[in-house]
């Protein structure tokens, strides 16, 4: 095989073409594959939410039942039924493919696998083969994901509607009695064992394969990111696996886990998926965290505030996300103690957040600051995130929760801290970083017209979604009074200017290639104090064939 | 952690990797061992309503007189009518009390049920005590069957201790019978296993 050959033989010349990618376990490869496949995923999911967006523009079903006979070829008698479902199977499609192909290969396997090696002058990650077969996992279950919305879910409709949650019943054989969902569930396992694997990778690799001299504390805040995301990973993923096999148990082999006619019980399932879910959301903004972290001190010139702090407010809110779940299910019928816990738990969770936040603020503080486009694109972060946290605290309380619990307010909380937080630290790290990989500079003028395109488009989407859950418009439906109406339709617009962002970016994308000027080892000056700015642009092959040695307190 | 030459130690590698292995397989398991795990610990607290076995009423009688109200719910793949004789009892802590529900199964053919149930408000499960119950066993009716079937039980007296139990003036007991399906059960019939327990209403 051509992988084993290459890589047992240290002295080899690149491999090249297809088999280049195809048996990569090159960490910087792989990382590459990672972020093309999130390029795929984000896009589709953004022309999906785009497509949920101009249904919902006006009252009345007016997209989706052509939409239906356009890509399902659903009989035109039964278009509208058929479009009420493919509405469903588009906001469960855009979910899933946002959170585990867009954010996860982005910031995991995309920049956690270009440079966490490289941060911690290693020159490879622990498992290099490991690396290989995590990234196609990824790809197969993604096919299989999209598979999914092409074969029958509910009776006589095609594609599985039933959310991201995939909460049973609805995701049962009473609601979807056809294998759209066991092909989501296969593609959740596959992408679950390669989450899993890349985590022991990452772990392991950051434990074992640090420079002389790199020790636990001195290393780059991203790493520390990536650490705790790795074991938040290991730990709670499995948890997921095992509910979802049970669900497939359930569906195809008659146990009856989740049906209270066998003595099961259907809150066993949110239990389990939310004792995933929730570290999962951490799982997707820890790596942005670690980054940002980064570029707000390149740009302020100045080490990051609080540095230990940094690095234990992310341990801390790792271990707090693992023992709040249950605050997405107060109105399961918890018991009063166990709704003041979880409130409790929740609420303790803004403490390290806000340590997070202010001392990202103190790090800019003084600071000799130069508005590059990765800056705005943190500045621009740091606040649509704590736009979102301000609304999770509302959300935290049991009794405020009561009225919103499924309205547009959640959608648009998770909105400011997913889709715009996390998705903002991707764009932030990929200008930052994009240098790096490439060895080319890009227009930062555009960047930054991708800036304010995406930052007043989602804002316009997602700021008046709080006034129409606070009005009460329920979440996850095709159709709405008109009293929502012209709120609906303001979001609308401001989706549509999200969209074309999107063509802006890959406008500096291409362009960026074509011009082909280049970026030198450290395009950002004398902030960029990590290791992967003493490399050149694009890195070596290999790098680190002497290791460096780390003294002082660099990060 | 590197040694000082810059070689990663593969014993500590394959060791940190097998941990972390073992860990997420640990977590697996955890996973399905929290079906068991949770009804051992809701039989042994009363959480969530789950009402409490006793063998005997110990005799102790105690001072409060709350209402006991009887909840019946079928699910609808299950083709019987099934009620409670009475919608609601008074009952002092401490006695023992018998009531009857009815049932009728509508169906042409044999049916087999199994019942779901529990007591709200949640906190008063720990002191529910059922001595004999038609829910503790699946149940069977032939074609246009009725029968009566008894559940016996009395309130724990030590619930007027307990705080949260204080403003309780009303504990509903609730039973949803489900259908069974496959091959019948071995378990003894509702007739003879509930003989003994069954005495005259007071």
């Amino acid at each position: 095989m051509a992988s084993s050959t290459t890589a047992d033989d240290g002295a080899h010349g690149h491999p090249t073409g297809l088999r280049r990618f195809l048996f990569s376990t090159n960490h910087k490869d792989i990382g590459t594959l990672y972020i093309i496949l999130a390029v795929i995923g984000g896009v589709v999911g953004t022309i999906m939410s785009i497509a949920i967006r101009a249904e919902l523009m006006h009252p009345g079903i007016t997209v989706f039942p052509g939409l239906a006979q356009m890509l399902q070829g659903v009989d035109p008698a039964m278009a509208l039924d058929g479009g009420k479902n493919l509405y469903n199977v588009f906001i469960t499609a855009h979910g899933v493919l946002m959170i585990f192909y867009m954010v996860m290969p982005a910031l995991i396997g995309g920049y956690a696998n270009w440079f966490v090696p490289i941060m911690i002058g290693a020159p490879d990650m622990a498992f290099p083969r490991l690396n290989n077969i995590s990234f196609w996992f990824l790809a197969v279950s993604l096919v299989l994901v999209v598979l999914s919305m092409f074969v029958e879910g509910a009776p006589g409709m095609m594609g599985f509607g039933g959310g991201w949650v995939f909460y049973p019943p609805l995701s049962s054989n009473t609601g979807h009695p056809g294998p759209a969902m066991d092909f989501v569930i296969l593609a959740l396992h596959l992408a679950g064992a390669s989450s899993i694997l890349g985590s022991i990778n990452f772990i392991t690799t950051i434990f074992n394969m640090r420079a002389p001299g790199m020790t636990l504390h001195r290393m780059p805040l991203f790493c520390w990111a990536m650490l705790v995301t790795a074991f938040l990973l290991v730990l709670t993923l499995p948890v997921l696996a095992g509910a979802i096999t049970m669900l497939l148990t359930d569906r195809n082999f008659g146990t009856m886990f989740y049906d209270p006619a066998g003595g099961g019980d259907p809150l066993l399932f949110q239990h389990l998926f939310w004792f995933f879910g929730h570290p999962e959301v951490y799982i997707l903004i820890l790596p942005a965290f670690g980054l940002i972290s980064h570029i707000v001190s390149t740009f302020s010139k100045k080490p990051v505030f609080g540095y230990l702090g940094m690095a234990y407010a992310m341990v801390s809110i790792g271990f707090l996300g693992c023992i709040v779940w249950a605050h997405h299910m107060y109105t399961v019928g918890l018991s009063l103690n166990a709704q003041r816990y979880f409130v409790f738990a929740t609420m303790v969770i803004a403490v390290p957040t806000g340590i997070k936040i202010f001392s990202w603020i103190a790090t800019m503080w003084g600071g000799s600051i130069s508005f590059r486009a990765p800056m705005i694109w943190a500045i621009g972060f740091i606040f649509v995130f704590t736009m979102g946290g301000v609304t999770g605290v509302v959300l935290a309380n049991a009794s405020a929760d009561r009225q919103l619990h499924e309205t547009y307010y959640v959608v648009a909380h998770f909105h400011y801290t997913m889709s715009l937080g996390a998705v903002f630290g991707v764009f932030a790290g990929f200008y930052y970083w994009f240098p790096k990989m490439s060895g080319y500079m890009y227009n930062e003028t555009l960047s930054k017209v991708h800036f304010a395109l995406l930052f007043i488009g989602v804002n316009m989407t997602f700021f008046p979604q709080h006034f129409l859950g606070l009005a009460g418009m329920p979440r996850r439906y095709i159709d709405y009074p008109d009293a929502f109406a012209l709120w609906n339709y303001w979001s609308s617009i401001g989706a549509y200017i999200g969209g074309v962002s999107l063509l802006v970016f890959f406008y500096v994308v291409i362009d960026a290639y074509l011009k082909k000027i280049p970026a030198g080892a450290n395009p950002w000056g004398v902030g960029a104090t990590t290791l992967e700015w003493t490399l050149p642009s694009p890195p070596p092959f290999h790098q680190f064939e002497v290791l460096p040695r780390i003294s002082g307190s660099e990060h | 952690m590197n040694t000082d030459n810059g070689e990663p130690n593969p014993r500590r590698t394959r060791r940190i990797a097998l941990s972390l292995v073992v860990g997420s397989v640990a977590m697996l398991i955890l996973s399905f061992a929290s079906v068991p795990l949770y009804r051992v610990f809701c039989a042994a607290t009363g959480f969530g309503g789950t009402t409490q076995v006793a063998k005997k009423n110990l005799g102790q009688q105690g001072e409060r007189t709350l209402t006991v109200r009887f909840d019946a719910n079928v699910a609808r793949d299950l083709p019987w009518r099934f009620e409670p004789e009475t919608a609601s009892i008074s009952l002092r802590t401490g006695q023992t009390a018998t009531v009857f529900y009815k049932v009728v199964n509508l169906a042409d053919h044999e049916t087999r049920g199994v019942a779901a149930y529990n007591v709200s408000p949640d906190q008063a499960g720990a002191y529910f005590n059922k001595l004999a119950c038609f829910c503790f066993s699946e149940q069977r009716l032939d074609a246009h069957e009725s029968a009566e079937w008894p559940v016996v039980f009395f309130l724990d007296p030590a619930l007027e201790n307990e705080e949260s139990m204080g403003h309780v003036a009303e504990i509903t007991l609730s039973y949803s019978f489900f259908a069974v399906k496959g091959p019948a059960a071995v378990a003894p019939s509702t007739k003879t296993s509930l003989a003994p327990a069954i005495r005259p209403k007071t």
